[in-house]
């Protein structure tokens, strides 16, 4: 006889999986579109429900069209790729077919910016965050623990809302509750860290010396300008954002959120300016983005040791 | 060819022209800018279970015009069918008119999609026809209407394939051919269509009897294509 130990986590995933798979069977208004990408993760539901479990095949434009034409008769479309396949390639379907004909849905990513590093540039989307930004309307998670991710997807499935849900490998220890609020994790003057989704972990590593606030943000869209901004009048109007995808994805909404402050902004995130033609593993991908702990709080320090006050 | 005036609007087929220069302020129509016209009205009076007061019954069929420019005849047609008042035709295009040169389903009552860009309404008609099943509503059937040149989009070839393998029997696609595609289709568009597993029809456009027969002539387990040969775009 062992002792009790803790629930093994599991990977994000497999959360939705057996999530979705269980409010098939509760919802009739719910169908998810697959194009192969974990279609083999759904056998059972799809012979449960064949008409609401719907395969296209590699054909990313349908997947998005048919999520778009199901949202038109009132279904609840749940719609699942890898990043680049869902959000980048059928983008004008994105547009057009959900965005522009008034209809919502819920994208679930998987692959998330260097999570299959071996796979290389054509499985890697750290662009998919802002490129929504340019769509209205979205509501963007970026669940760093499953735990989280199983909360946000089970409300997301109850709404008509336009949802995208980022999975990551990539998580924190702990889960943190969910909410539209950026949540204070730590106290601090100098300064104040957002670390968004996965990045808490190497975000509390990096700072674990420093005099700073520190935020976390499950939900990046909407942007909770009001907390960021009663976080820096609390501290010092000296922001580092850190995002698991394009670096300066939020520096807008950051800068928006303080427009009638001195303040300063610091972007941190994955690499915009060159290409990483590199495989190996996730872990080198951060560090090669400076988002493993050190490269974070050579960054930090040397941002807040340059303020002009 | 027919003469009703459906939805006691007094507009019937040959008031169409008169609809049509309400936008264009011109008495003579080209061909690409009618080349929808006798599909649509064939359509709206002889197939489509469709009416301005139950334009929200979620058995209506439904009809996704995804050839989106040049939506004159797809206005004049809505109007005779009472969902529009032919006043509001006068101010098409312009700031504050819900008519714009490429329908938007938010602003116009009985448009099912917004479209223009084009290649996605067969996709959007599919995933329609497909939540309609799964809905249980086997009643409603699901038409869309595309361009020939229309087809050269990706986009297209995907819901084609896939709506052909699921057996999509609420789905129709009537394809209008100006023959305005730069390459065109060996063996012809409804070739295309049948090796996909579709039900296919090529007829004369503009014959009302021809397009009424293949219009209705759906499968229950086959989508079903219907071409409709108008005359050659004209180039500019």
């Amino acid at each position: 006889m062992t002792a009790p130990t803790e629930p093994r986590t599991r990977p994000m995933r497999e959360e939705f999986t057996d999530l979705v798979g269980a409010a098939l069977d509760v919802d009739p208004r719910l169908a998810v579109v697959l194009a192969e990408i974990s279609a083999d993760r759904f056998t059972a539901a799809a012979s449960r429900h064949p008409d609401r479990v719907i395969n296209v095949g590699i054909r990313e434009q349908a997947l998005i069209g048919v999520a778009g034409g199901l949202a038109l008769t009132g279904m609840r479309p749940v719609v699942h790729s890898i990043a680049p396949f869902l959000v980048e390639r059928p983008f004008e379907q994105l547009k057009l077919d959900l965005n522009h004909q008034g209809v919502g849905a819920v994208l679930v990513s998987t692959g998330a910016s260097y999570d299959y590093p071996a796979a290389g540039r054509t499985h890697m989307a750290p662009g998919d965050v802002a490129l929504l930004d340019t769509l209205p309307d979205w509501t963007v998670h970026v669940p760093g623990h499953p735990r989280e991710f199983a909360e946000l997807l089970s409300a997301a499935l109850l709404t008509d809302d336009l949802v995208y849900l980022r999975m990551s490998e990539r998580t924190n220890a702990a889960p943190l509750p969910v909410g539209r609020r950026f949540r204070v994790v730590r106290e601090g003057r100098g300064g104040v860290v957002l670390a968004v989704g996965p990045m808490l972990r190497p975000v509390l590593a990096a700072t674990a010396e420093l005099d700073v606030a520190v935020l976390y943000a499950s939900t990046v869209r909407p942007f909770d300008a009001a907390g960021l901004r009663s976080a820096a009048l609390a501290a010092t109007p000296d922001v580092v954002l850190v995002e698991p995808y394009l670096r300066d994805t939020s520096t807008a909404a950051a800068n928006a959120a303080l427009a009638d402050l001195p303040h300063r902004v610091l972007g941190l995130g994955v690499r915009r300016d060159a290409e990483l033609r590199a495989y190996g593993t996730a872990d080198e991908h951060e560090a090669a983005h400076g988002l493993d702990p050190a490269g974070l709080a050579r960054s930090i320090r040397g941002f807040l040791a340059t303020s002009g006050r | 060819m027919t003469t009703s005036t459906p939805a006691g609007t007094g507009l019937g087929h040959p008031e169409l022209p008169a609809l049509l220069a309400r936008m264009s302020g011109d008495e003579k129509h080209s061909p690409a800018a009618t080349s929808t016209l006798d599909v649509l009205w064939v359509l709206y009076d002889r197939v489509l279970d469709v009416d301005p007061a139950h334009a929200d019954d979620p058995d209506r069929d439904r009809f996704l015009l995804s050839k989106g420019h040049g939506p004159m005849a797809y206005y004049a047609v809505l109007a005779a069918n009472g969902f529009l008042d032919p006043a509001e035709l006068d101010g098409w295009s312009s700031f504050d008119s819900r008519l714009g040169q490429h329908p938007d389903r938010l602003l116009v009552p009985g448009v099912e999609i917004g479209s223009g860009s084009l290649g996605h309404g067969l996709p959007l008609a599919l995933g329609t026809a497909l939540g309609l099943r799964a809905r249980g509503r086997t009643r409603p059937r699901v038409v869309v209407l595309v361009g020939d040149a229309e087809l050269g989009e990706g986009s297209n070839h995907e819901a084609i394939a896939v709506a052909g393998r699921f057996g999509t029997g609420q789905l129709t696609a009537v394809v209008v051919d100006n023959a305005s595609d730069s390459h065109g289709w060996p063996g012809g568009i409804a070739e295309r269509f049948s090796r996909e597993g579709w039900a296919a029809h090529s007829v004369d456009g503009r014959d009302h009897e021809a397009l009424h027969r293949a219009l209705t002539d759906t499968r229950p387990d086959q989508p079903l294509a219907v071409i409709a040969r108008v005359e050659p775009k004209e180039f500019a």
